[in-house]
């Protein structure tokens, strides 16, 4: 089985016809991904190679049926869009866009938690999810995942999700689904929630969860994995390296003071259990290993 | 992005907050007009980035004019941890009764605003945190309902404020939400905050950290892009768009995404050796970029090598075997150059870079192998 999505998720794209959209989201559908519709404002009635284009979410969603949405709209019209999507009846919103303000993030965080509190936000600035032979939302190529299980994937990173599939893919290990949580501060989607539902899905044998330096998600996962996860996790963090008081890359990719370093999460999940890993290589290995013993 | 002091008072001003008049100076003689306008005493405050200026001798109280010449002379040029103060901020003396602390931050577990509060204030928060913890007040903001002044009075009167401060410190609590969230700061922190021995509540220092992703509904923020000592290659990197970061080490990195990037410098010191840099060039880097990056690598005299490592998602590797050609071709590289190239079209790129291949273009088959070699060529 597959989280969050399969392969019956039904998914429209906001922003198809803007460039980004248009290449991933025809990149998704020629994956087997359900792409039933885009939504431009003024563009309604168009069609981007033959997916019928809508003015709104909510024309979009009561045309086609979809559950799922996946934002692809600069930073200035992320936020609005993510809302727009909630409030069109939209269930799962997966949201690409890298360069939102903390403060639109935290504001729409909210307002989906009070208002929405059946919708899911994946991201923003993430990779996206891919259930492998099933379901594809978002920039991962599709070509280095590998289906049929058994491991689980949840990253803040983009690249190093491939790197990860990569890693597996090219050892026979498939995925069950993998997950990019994305690198902002204020993610929707936290590895709890993944690990929780990978926890929960049968055909999810086991974990392997990449982090990376800034806030405290990783710690607090490794106190959720200590208390609930009888699956086996592989862990990697980047960033050990990495100097104090700078963004890496990530919005949400820094140390502030002594917080937020690679090493204190590295303990945490050590301590909990995890198999923590020094490099993505090294963790793939592992994998590999805790797979075939299976 | 981080603000001087004197940046960050004027960004409080904006929002109504009190702080005390002063004006910067850049050269002795406007330190003298400053001085001269504002009236004595002041306190001349060296502007760097930095904690710890006090210690260092960046700060002094100046009575009258001779005592000004010699503070502001002295401080301008001085070396504070490696930062040269090549600004002041002279501002009025001010008496004081009592120090707070008042600061807004993310939240991030919470994904909520967190206001602190203390009737502590002076030193730095981290220490009052680990040794007095219950001097800290603290309050959740949901970021949907904001602070009212109702909230902000409740608060005060927690933390223990003195009662003659209270209803000023919850009217600038609430200003200084404002500026917050409005201001789109990922930090706002008054320490201290003063009370006067005339029972006046004023800003006496400001640290504001603002967040770049919303420089673009804040023009007014072009004005704070002023900066003391930064990086050569920082300053290169940020002229041609890319996403650089300075270190001290000898093997210039170049990776796409800031995950591969961070753990690229993690595999090179796994290795034995130390990165020059972390540099993203981000999703579909082309030529230009390839080219753009290794200039900037190039400028470093202390790289030894440079590790390109790809893993091609949307960036496909025969777009960035083209670059580093096309790059080769416009800067003359003075370092070897190991890549890995993963992912989309990496056959094709591989393919394209093959009969270039020599002892300073180097291409190794995984993450790891490339980083022995990178580290071997820089040592």
């Amino acid at each position: 089985m597959s989280i969050f999505v399969d392969e019956n998720t039904k998914v429209i794209v906001q922003g198809l016809t803007g460039s980004q959209g248009r290449f991933h989201g025809l990149r998704n559908r020629d994956y087997g991904t359900k792409v039933v519709g885009g939504v431009s404002p003024g563009k309604g009635g168009t069609d981007v190679d033959g997916i019928p284009v809508f003015n709104s979410v909510k024309e979009a969603v009561s045309a086609t049926g979809a559950t799922a949405s996946f934002v692809s709209v600069p930073p200035k019209f992320a936020a609005a869009a993510i809302l727009e999507a909630a409030e069109g009846g939209i269930t799962f919103i997966v949201c690409i866009t890298e360069g939102i303000p903390a403060h639109d993030e935290a504001l729409t965080y909210n307002r989906l938690v009070e208002e929405f509190p059946g919708v899911r936000l994946l991201g923003p600035n993430c990779p996206g999810i891919i259930s492998p032979g099933k379901c594809n939302i978002g920039i991962t190529s599709g070509d280095i995942a590998l289906p049929g299980g058994p491991v689980g994937i949840v990253s803040r990173s983009g690249t190093l999700t491939y790197q990860a599939l990569h890693e597996l893919s090219q050892q026979g290990i498939g995925q069950t689904t993998c997950v990019g949580i994305g690198g902002d501060p204020v993610p929707g989607t936290n590895f709890i929630d993944c690990l929780a539902a990978f926890e929960a899905d049968p055909e999810t044998k086991a974990v392997m969860m990449i982090g990376e330096i800034g806030g405290s998600e990783e710690e607090r996962a490794a106190e959720w994995i200590k208390a609930n996860m009888t699956k086996p996790v592989v862990s990697y963090i980047a960033g050990v390296t990495a100097p104090p008081g700078r963004k890496m890359g990530h919005a949400g990719a820094i140390i502030s003071g002594s917080k937020g370093t690679a090493q204190a999460k590295m303990d945490a999940l050590r301590e909990a259990g995890v198999y923590v890993c020094a490099n993505p290589t090294e963790a793939g290995q592992k994998m590999v290993e805790i797979v075939r013993a299976l | 992005m981080d603000l001087f002091e004197y940046q960050g008072k004027q960004y409080f001003a904006q929002y109504g907050i009190a702080v005390s008049p002063g004006d910067t100076a850049d050269t002795l003689e406007e330190a003298i007009a400053v001085a001269e306008r504002i009236g004595f005493p002041v306190v001349v405050k060296a502007q760097v980035k930095v904690g710890g200026r006090g210690k260092a001798g960046g700060v002094k109280l100046a009575d009258n004019m001779d005592e000004l010449k010699l503070h502001a002379g002295n401080i301008l040029g001085l070396d504070i941890k490696g930062h040269v103060v090549r600004r002041l901020w002279i501002e009025r003396s001010s008496d004081i009764k009592k120090e707070y602390y008042a600061s807004f931050t993310l939240d991030r577990p919470n994904k909520t605003h967190l206001g602190m509060l203390s009737a502590s204030g002076g030193v730095e928060i981290e220490v009052v945190a680990e040794e007095n913890p219950d001097a800290i007040s603290f309050l959740s903001i949901d970021p949907v309902r904001g602070l009212d002044l109702e909230t902000a009075r409740r608060w005060v009167a927690e933390a223990n404020l003195d009662e003659v401060a209270r209803e000023q410190a919850a009217e600038m609590l609430v200003k200084l939400y404002v500026c917050y969230v409005e201001g789109d700061c990922d930090l706002a922190e008054i320490n201290p905050l003063i009370l006067t021995p005339d029972d006046k509540v004023h800003a006496l220092d400001a640290k504001v950290t603002l967040d770049e992703n919303a420089s673009y509904r804040h023009p007014e923020w072009d004005a704070f892009r002023w900066s003391e000592t930064e990086d050569p290659r920082e300053m290169m990197a940020k002229e041609r768009g890319l996403n650089y970061i300075g270190l001290d080490g000898s093997v210039g990195i170049i990776a796409n995404g800031a995950g591969l990037a961070m753990s690229t410098l993690d595999v090179v010191n796994q290795a034995g050796g130390s990165a020059a840099n972390f540099l993203d060039i981000g999703g579909g880097a082309n030529a230009d970029v390839m080219a753009a990056a290794m200039e900037v690598i190039n400028s470093d005299p202390k790289v030894k090598s440079i590790f390109v490592n790809i893993f091609g998602g949307i960036t496909r590797v025969d777009e960035v075997a083209k670059g580093v050609l096309e790059a080769l071709k416009r800067v003359d590289i003075s370092s070897p150059i190991v890549l890995r190239l993963d992912g989309t079209n990496a056959v094709e790129g591989r393919a394209i870079l093959a009969p270039y291949l020599n002892e300073k273009l180097i291409t190794e088959p995984t993450m790891l192998e490339a980083a022995r070699r990178a580290v071997e060529l820089a040592n």
